[in-house]
């Protein structure tokens, strides 16, 4: 009964969601309508096209007709996976996001997971004893956490391992260019390597993937700990708790079960913006980094006015973040009983 | 031993019940002093206060907010938050002396030999958690048990607090149950540890009027039954009466009288007990003796024959109130209010009486109906446009929650004058603050407080700004939803007294909302109950009190609890 | 009034040292972006290849970059592109969400619904990429940079202020306003408001760091602010170049600039929240 409730509730919050992507799909359309030049100028021959290709090739990419009908062609496009073609690739975007975004999710994953093992337990231990020395510093890292960006931490943690101490290696792309690939399984080095029962080539992966997943985790740490910190505090001071004080539970009865899982809930519907975030800041640390991600390979076609492939990144991220979320609700769905009622 | 009960400042009352075994008291608690650290230096909230609890026996501690009888209690069970600490004092269990004990000893101590219940029960109960496995913690927190045999008593505690269906319940959570029924979860945590001392906090505030008896009747059903005693901290005498053998009344952290509740409500002997028990309403008590001397009280009621032919001040057809989603909160309901008649409307939560009260101030649409005001339909005008209409200062409104009622950024004159400028056209100078005076000054605001911001104000001071806001303008009908409900009863009683006297002076139309039986019955000529939404009886005063017709005006009046000596209550 | 407005300002920077010292910080920059061209030890813009990539010293006390320019100096210069660039786009959309917002959340209905929706699809977009894909549209520019900022904080004030009237749109003060004889409008902009100013106050102050950092992050990229433009954010973009080879003057400082000036105003948000709530003052 539980499970049908929470599969309806799911079913429920997609179709929701979904004018927001129709939303997004319209925005992405009109990006590409209002943006500098003739579309069909960068698809002409060259340069000295004259204006009867141009006009041709407008025909055929039906740019002119009506917007209306411009926009019913991109939608029938997208049913159809169409994502167009990148310039500077030469590949369709389709391909080219499918190859890169494994390498962009394990980066993301990688640094929430980090970011969540070392935000929780800080904050819980900073609201346990409020004021005291552990309360005190990890307020102080949570102030300062956000405040370095995400580029400048990325560089100064490179000076840091690879220059000074020599710990990380040479800090570009997601291996060794000596060292072979596993076979492709889901694209995400770490599972194919652990697949293909390569752990030398897991740890060079590993080793590889540290310090950018760091940059990024650090970046996260603080809202995640001060959120944590926040709602525990809340949840220990509140009604409930007293109540199973003045029952004689147990301290970690009390902790865990009472107040830690209460607090957990509010942690959970930000998990859903951090990780939104995260897929920006992905732009700035695969740079940094030179990771071969959908975020970089949409930065460099940007700043060569390759539009297709912005697009198709725009899209993709929304696709996802959509998806996150659908996923946090569903998980807060199971974790608070409260919200079935509506 | 017995003279542990009496504290070195109480004023008279020594012994009290007198009733203790030989085995001596089961709590007793000798000069305990606590202590909060605010922002603004230590505040000590508990300055001496000795009492004791003997086995099987209910104490009752009274007080109004501020007189430290919740932080006695918390104090008690070591359950003060981080900024209360006892700075001096014993408190001893049975033999056992806890005021130091450490974390170990009270957490056997905790549910096992004491337990409480609180007020506001849905937010002591874990909302996330099914209350069987609740009541399962509690037990398993003193025995080891397995989930099987967890759940099993947890469903015999369910039985025992008389929850219905207690098989669907036990795996209910608490936004689930109705106040009432996460009380009675509570009481069975309480209990699941066989404690030989309970202590209640306020258990019946927020619970509705007869909500608040079936609950309380449980309680002391239950602590008969298992021979336990009580500790009752109440704000209301009428509740300490029924069910306390003893009673000490608190006030500003002292301990100022304790005895028998017979002796105490109608002897009392302390100064402070004689106005609180003055202040309580009773059925028969009139306003003139809620505060003796306090106001000179005008004429005795005579109800204002109006000139027949005149149309009444305030006339309501069929009114229908529908939110969306199809909640129908005012069900068509009809009734007249005439020039200077007070007329009472009572419900409890949910009976669409504070919807009726908005309706008519046309602060909101009705669905369906009429309302007219001097024989002039305004229902039809919309509560949009209805600040500009030459009635909007005809009909005005006092507010249940004096805090809630004031802009924080407007000082005492500020809130009285925006009226007069908005509706009686008055600008800045000195015809403005010569009104603003006078309001105040009607309203007993003393003319030093109008400099100041609403959080500088006690509750009572904040009361009389919505009163002399409300009045600023010389409204006809004046529409008071709960005015006093957030208030103690003593300073409930001098503003109803203000209210009364208000009203004759002006010869006012009074709509008088609440849930408080006694209260209605000194303020209003008719009353009108309501239960979801519709008029279940309407009639005059004492036609509803003496010879109510229907079930639930019966069951109503059943609920209220007046001062008198401890009932027996069924075992 | 305004005497126990100071007082009670002077009595929360005392009890409070932490705000005190980011209201200086915050000053000091905020001066620093004023005076910068009259007050930098060297021109910011002028090359000396002979003088390049030498780490700090008494000479150049930040160091310089790969022309030899003066990174000191090119910092100062670039807090007052920084900072405007910050402050138009928050006032920006601070005083478009608030109205909107306050709007919405008093008036609710389907009004409110449209909006909530629009809202949600906006912050449906990681917002950085959002805000890319917006300078990319409209055009690589520093006003773009701008409105793209502007538009990505947007959502944050309609939810905030559409929340904050929202539980207060049926308390007891703003019903009897409405008795009062106040119309919705007015009780919108007379109480509404100014009791939800002091919350968006300190939202603006948290939000600068942020349209900071996001600004920076732009022009980090490519986009925004050209070289030989001096802005901190193109400062470190330049500087990466060198950090695998030990040059870590490039990058740390205007990364310091950057922590700092984010932090300052951090804090000073939290400060506010203290002085500005009338609750606290006894």
């Amino acid at each position: 009964m539980k499970l049908g409730a929470t599969a309806n509730r799911a079913a429920r919050r997609f179709i929701s969601s979904l004018p927001a992507l129709f939303g997004v799909v319209v925005f992405t359309f009109l990006l590409m309508r209002v943006l500098p030049g003739d579309p069909a100028v960068f698809f002409a021959s060259g340069p000295q096209a004259g204006p009867e290709e141009i006009a041709m090739i407008r025909a055929q990419m039906g740019l002119d007709k009506p917007v209306p009908q411009q926009l019913l062609l991109y939608l029938r496009d997208l049913s159809q996976g169409q994502l167009g073609r990148s310039l500077t690739t030469g590949q369709p975007v389709l391909v080219d996001l499918r190859n890169r975004l494994p390498a962009s999710l394990e980066l993301t994953l990688t640094a929430l997971l980090i970011a969540l093992v070392a935000a929780v337990p800080l904050g819980v231990a900073a609201a346990l004893r409020p004021g005291s020395l552990v309360d005190h510093i990890v307020r102080f890292v949570c102030a300062l956490g956000v405040c370095v960006p995400t580029f400048v931490s990325g560089l100064l943690l490179i000076y840091v391992f690879y220059y000074l101490a020599g710990l990380a290696p040479d800090p570009t792309g997601r291996i060794d260019i000596f060292m072979s690939q596993p076979p492709r399984v889901t694209g995400f080095l770490l599972i194919d390597f652990a697949i293909a029962g390569d752990w030398e080539g897991w740890q060079a992966a590993a080793r590889q993937l540290m310090l950018p997943a760091l940059t990024m985790a650090l970046f996260v740490v603080a809202p995640l700990a001060r959120m944590t910190r926040a709602s525990m505090l809340a949840s220990l001071g509140s009604d409930f708790v007293r109540t199973a004080r003045s029952l004689g539970l147990s301290r970690r009865k009390i902790v865990v079960t009472y107040a830690l899982r209460n607090a957990i809930l509010p942690v959970l519907t930000i998990v859903g913006i951090v990780f939104s975030t995260m897929l920006g800041a992905n732009v700035l640390v695969e740079k940094v980094f030179s990771w071969p991600g959908v975020a970089s390979y949409a930065l460099d076609a940007l700043l060569s006015s390759d539009y297709a492939p912005v697009q198709g990144f725009v899209l993709l991220m929304a696709s996802i973040f959509v998806l996150v979320n659908l996923t946090v609700d569903v998980l807060y769905g199971v974790a608070d009983p409260r919200v079935s009622v509506e | 031993m017995s003279e542990a009960g009496t504290a070195p400042s109480a004023a008279g009352a020594r012994g009290g019940a007198g009733t203790n075994g030989a085995a001596g008291p089961l709590l007793s608690v000798e000069d305990l002093h606590v202590a909060f650290s605010t922002r603004n230096g230590v505040v000590e909230a508990v300055r001496g206060v000795s009492l004791a609890v003997s086995p099987g026996e209910t104490l009752g501690i009274v007080g109004e907010s501020g007189s430290g009888k919740s932080v006695t209690a918390f104090a008690v069970t070591r359950l003060l938050d981080a900024a209360g600490r006892v700075t001096a004092g014993r408190i001893r269990f049975g033999r056992q002396d806890i005021t130091g004990a450490n974390h170990r000893q009270l957490r056997s101590l905790h549910g096992a030999a004491i337990s409480m219940i609180f007020q506001n029960p849905r937010a002591a109960l874990n909302p996330i958690r099914p209350v069987g496995l609740q009541i399962a913690d509690a037990i398993a927190a003193h025995e080891s048990l397995g989930a099987k045999e967890g759940r099993e008593r947890a469903l015999d505690l369910l039985k025992a607090v008389l929850i219905r269906d207690p098989e669907k319940r036990i795996d209910a959570f608490p936004h689930e149950l109705s106040g009432g029924m996460c009380q009675r979860v509570m009481i069975a945590m309480a209990i699941a540890g066989k404690p030989s001392l309970l202590i209640a906090d306020e258990p019946t505030t927020g619970l509705d009027v007869t909500t608040q008896k079936t609950v309380m009747d449980l309680v002391a059903a239950i602590i008969a039954e298992r021979g336990m005693a009580m500790m009752l901290i109440t704000h209301d005498l009428g509740l300490a009466s029924r069910y306390c053998q003893r009673v000490v009344v608190m006030e500003q952290g002292r301990i100022v009288e304790e005895a028998e509740p017979k002796r105490l409500f109608v002897a009392p002997e302390h100064p402070y007990t004689r106005r609180l028990v003055a202040a309580s309403p009773t059925a028969s008590s009139t306003i003139a003796d809620l505060a003796p001397g306090s106001a000179p009280s005008s004429a005795p009621a005579e109800p204002p024959k109006p000139a027949p032919g005149t149309p009444p001040l305030l006339e309501v057809q069929d009114l229908v109130k529908r939110f969306d989603g199809d909640v129908t909160a005012v069900g068509g309901v009809s009734f007249r209010v005439a020039q200077g008649e007070s007329v009472g409307l009572v419900g409890e939560s949910g009976s669409g009486k504070s919807t009726i009260s908005r309706l008519v101030c046309r602060l909101i649409d009705p669905s369906e109906g009429r309302i007219l005001f001097d024989g002039a339909s305004i229902g039809d005008q919309p509560a949009r446009g209805f600040h500009a209409s030459p009635l909007r200062k005809d009909i005005q409104i006092v507010f249940q929650d004096p805090t809630e009622s004031l802009n924080p950024r407007f000082n005492a004159f500020e809130c009285i004058a925006h009226p007069l400028r908005r509706l009686s056209g008055l600008r800045d100078g000195a015809a403005l603050t010569a009104r603003v005076r006078e309001c105040a000054d009607r309203a007993g605001l003393p003319l030093g407080l109008l400099e100041r911001f609403p959080h500088q104000l006690s509750g009572g001071q904040k009361a009389r700004i919505g009163i002399a806001r409300a009045i600023a303008c010389r409204p006809r009908l004046l529409i008071l939803d709960e005015p006093t409900a957030a208030l103690d009863v003593s300073v409930q009683a001098i503003i109803l007294q203000l209210l009364d006297s208000l009203r004759r002076e002006d010869r006012l139309g009074l709509l008088f909302v609440s849930h408080d039986l006694n209260v209605v019955r000194m303020m209003c000529e008719r009353i009108i109950v309501l239960r979801n939404g519709r008029i279940v009886e309407e009639g005059g005063r004492d036609a509803i009190f003496q010879r109510p017709e229907h079930p639930y005006t019966r069951m109503l009046l059943d609920a209220v609890l007046h001062i008198s000596g401890p009932s027996t209550v069924a075992g | 009034m305004t005497s126990a407005t100071l007082r009670h300002t002077v009595w929360v920077l005392r009890g409070n040292p932490v705000t005190a010292v980011a209201a200086g910080g915050a000053f000091v920059l905020c001066l620093v972006a004023l005076i910068g061209p009259w007050i930098v030890p060297h021109d910011p813009i002028a090359s000396n290849v002979a003088n390049a990539l030498k780490p700090p010293s008494a000479q150049n006390w930040a160091g310089t970059d790969q022309l030899g320019r003066d990174v000191f100096s090119r910092l100062v210069i670039a807090a007052r592109l920084d900072l405007a660039i910050a402050a138009s786009a928050v006032t920006l959309s601070f005083a478009v969400g608030a109205v909107i917002g306050a709007v919405c959340g008093y008036l609710g209905g389907r009004l409110d619904r449209y909006v909530g929706r629009f809202v949600d699809i906006l912050m449906a977009f990681p917002l950085f990429v959002l805000a890319m894909a917006m300078v990319a549209a409209l055009g690589n520019r520093v006003e773009n940079i701008v409105i793209a900022t502007a538009i990505i904080n947007l959502p944050f004030y309609i939810r905030f202020a559409r929340a904050e009237v929202n539980v207060r749109r049926n308390a007891g003060w703003v019903e009897a306003a409405r008795a009062c004889g106040d119309s919705h409008l007015s009780v919108i902009l007379r109480f509404l408001l100014p009791n939800v100013l002091p919350a968006m106050a300190v939202q603006v102050s948290l939000n600068l760091g942020w349209a900071i950092l996001n600004a920076a992050g732009l022009s980090f990229i490519g986009l925004g602010v050209k070289p030989p433009t001096p802005e901190w954010g193109i400062m470190v973009a330049e500087g990466a170049r060198f950090i695998a080879t030990g040059k870590w003057w490039l990058v740390a400082f205007p990364g310091l600039a950057l922590m700092l000036t984010v932090l300052c105003f951090n804090l000073l948000g939290d400060g506010l929240r203290d002085i500005l709530d009338p609750r606290m003052r006894t």
